[in-house]
């Protein structure tokens, strides 16, 4: 049972950094209807950014923010560099292009910093907190990267229901021919949705490295993962991409716990079981509602 | 559009064209040295893989991210057959990771049948990613990380001397020219001409009496089954079958190279093949020759191939088959020209619920377009494959009955 709760929390914490990808997916999807295989890439290249900050300064919480701040950046300029002029195009080759941004990205940051396996501080003690005696499995560290991601979550989903600018993402996202002609400027919404993007993608980017490790590749299996997890929720649906993210990362957690050395090589087939079920009954995603094609 | 390039083709001038091939690429591997045989060999692989995927994805309009795992099933049924049956043929193994592919591709098209654009990219994508580590998970059948050595040998009426490299060249390429003829031939036949009808409209396809499910897993099954072949002639290259070789980044550049070289065309297959195997070797060798340091030199490749597929893809945005067909049109090769569809969208729908074959088509429009290719408006579509620039009239004007 304690075993089981470990799992639980340890996986919860997992799942909050594949939602936060899964979230940065999403906006772009709902704004661009385009997969951005680049998203990883980039939160690897704040990331980098940030251990240079904390390098210098010594303060963790400098590096955190200019992390963020380059992923606003960094989102905002590629949609506006490589994205905006392949609308129009057939609708593969944006996808080629982020690929393409993916390899420069990856190339660069091996240029810049080698390939060599760099450590990551995280935001707080890793000692395993303890219910009492019995020790639940997560650190003050795993409670900030759940905290944090839920935090920009719902700041994300307040801002899309209170602001102007949420309105006028929203109704782009929904229509974007409408919302042109009601007065949205809609290539500014997207560049803002790409920005967003790019900042949740250097959060999750900063959570998971101090487990992972930082280097040209490592944010791929993050993003596989992610990338999944929006899948699983359905690509238009925010909730959907926290769902399933959680769904995710407990579900490998009690893999990974409970089928020894083998399950964590079978990571992946866990959760391409997990996929295909949801698929099956869900071929849009769990929060995607269905739409029928029949003769 | 350019997929009307393969339909024009006669099966005579099919032919023709792959024996020119097979006898430049005889040539080349007798003239060039060790390393040039096993590029070739390479780029041939590269062309049988990306062969079936431009069928699947351009033809059929499903997009699959999971070719690679397509590869690994072939390379490690070739490696499992030499390991435990090592007096069969090597032709006999191609037949045989041919089918048990094709087996594979027949389960993962029927679970992908209800899957769409992301959906079905997700699915494949992490069915690429999974595969592999299965060896990791059973090392005592599949060799873990280490992998399964492969023993391929050259035949002994070629002479001892005969260089390895060169009869690998020579099978790879001979593979790959028999997949494409019959790949050329299958995207012209009935079953072609279902995918393309599949692809541009589902339910007028099926209105039409398009067995849609059976078209689109079929069109998985010769996907897998070009994949399959590919990852078998892999396996017998480097004698090395090891989860390493069959990455995300494998099944990534499958599609890429499919993409860059020009969607739905074997054309631009064999482009986008070229492109792939010969940019980063080139750029190495640049890098190399100018004594940088190892991080920078093994990354400036990297680099560079990452600003190639940016910007073919916003320069050419029909592959580079397409823009070699733009040039030629400049420079006033007229029959190049006649064969370019026209590049805005017709009438779709009368098109899309046109009758089933066998009642005459009204005529189309002629096919000659005016403009500079993608000079159409932007397509509606919201499927992720949707595609301007193939228009309807082309199929109906190729209906033979």
């Amino acid at each position: 049972m304690v075993e089981f709760l470990q799992f639980t929390l340890s996986g919860i914490s997992f799942g909050m950094i594949y939602a936060a990808i899964a979230l940065s997916l999403v906006l772009i999807w709902r704004g661009t209807r385009l997969l951005n295989f680049a998203q990883g890439g980039m939160a690897m290249f704040t990331t980098y950014i940030a251990l240079e900050v904390i390098r210098h300064t010594g303060s963790y919480w400098a590096g955190f923010a200019v992390a963020l701040a380059a992923g606003l950046v960094l989102g905002a300029a590629a949609e506006l560099a490589v994205i905006r002029p392949t609308l129009g195009k057939p609708e593969l080759n944006a996808v080629i292009v982020t690929i393409g941004l993916l390899i420069l990205i990856e190339g660069v940051a091996g240029i810049m910093y080698g390939g060599q396996f760099r450590s990551f501080p995280a935001a707080f003690s890793v000692v395993g907190l303890k219910a009492g005696s019995t020790p639940l499995g997560v650190s003050r560290a795993d409670v900030f990267v759940a905290a944090a991601v839920l935090a920009a979550a719902l700041l994300l989903a307040t801002g899309f229901r209170y602001t102007s600018v949420g309105l006028r993402m929203r109704a782009a996202a929904f229509n974007a021919t409408v919302a042109r002609l009601s007065g949205v400027r809609v290539a500014r919404v997207i560049t803002v949705g790409w920005a967003l993007a790019g900042l949740l993608g250097a959060l999750a980017g900063v959570l998971v490295s101090p487990s992972t490790f930082v280097y040209p590749n490592s944010m791929d299996s993050v993003f596989v993962l992610g990338f999944t997890a929006a899948v699983i929720g359905g690509l238009d649906s925010p909730a959907g991409a926290v769902v399933g993210g959680l769904l995710l990362g407990v579900a490998l957690s009690y893999a990974g716990g409970y089928l020894g050395s083998q399950g964590s090589d079978l990571t992946a087939l866990v959760a391409l079981g997990i996929l295909v079920v949801v698929l099956m009954f869900r071929p849009d995603g769990i929060f995607t509602a269905g739409r029928m094609r029949r003769v | 559009m350019s997929a009307t390039g393969v339909r024009t083709q006669s099966t005579p001038r099919i032919l023709g064209a792959a024996l020119v091939t097979a006898v430049v690429v005889v040539f080349l591997s007798v003239k060039l040295g060790t390393f040039r045989d096993y590029q070739i060999a390479e780029i041939a692989i590269e062309v049988t893989a990306v062969a079936g995927l431009t069928v699947l994805t351009g033809l059929s309009g499903q997009i699959s991210l999971g070719n690679g795992a397509f590869m690994a099933i072939g390379a490690y049924t070739t490696a499992l057959l030499l390991l435990h049956f090592a007096s069969w043929p090597f032709y006999a193994v191609l037949v045989a990771a041919a089918v048990v592919t094709a087996a594979a591709g027949a389960v993962v098209g029927m679970a992908a049948a209800r899957l769409r654009g992301p959906y079905l990219a997700g699915a494949t994508l992490l069915l690429s990613v999974a595969l592999p580590s299965v060896a990791n998970a059973y090392p005592g059948t599949f060799g873990g990380d280490q992998g399964l050595n492969v023993v391929f040998t050259a035949p002994g009426f070629l002479g001892v001397n005969f260089p390895l490299t060169r009869w690998q060249a020579w099978v790879c390429s001979a593979v790959a020219l028999v997949t494409l003829v019959l790949l050329a031939n299958l995207s012209r036949s009935r079953v072609g001409r279902n995918w393309r009808a599949v692809r541009d409209d589902e339910v007028a396809a099926a209105l039409a009496g398009v067995n849609v499910a059976r078209a689109r897993v079929l069109a998985f099954v010769v996907s897998a089954t070009c994949a399959g072949l590919a990852g078998a002639l892999l396996a017998a290259v480097t004698a090395l079958v090891a989860p390493g070789a069959f990455t995300i980044t494998l099944s990534i550049a499958l599609l890429t190279a499919a993409v860059i070289g020009g969607l739905g065309t074997l054309a631009g297959a064999v482009c986008g093949s070229l492109l792939i195997v010969l940019v980063p070797t080139y750029a190495t060798d640049v890098a190399t020759s100018h004594g940088l340091s190892t991080a920078v030199a093994s990354n400036i490749p990297v680099a560079a191939y990452g600003v190639v597929l940016i910007l073919v893809m916003l320069v050419f945005p029909q592959g580079i088959a397409g823009g070699l067909r733009w040039l030629l049109g400049l420079a006033g090769f007229s029959a190049v020209r006649a064969r370019r569809p026209a590049t805005a969208p017709g009438p779709a729908p009368p098109a899309g619920t046109a009758p089933p074959a066998g009642t005459a088509p009204p005529a189309g429009p002629p096919p000659a377009g005016p403009g500079p290719i993608g000079s159409g408006p932007a397509s509606q579509h919201d499927a992720l494959l949707a595609r301007k620039g193939d228009t309807p009239e082309s199929h109906e004007k190729e209906d033979p009955q």
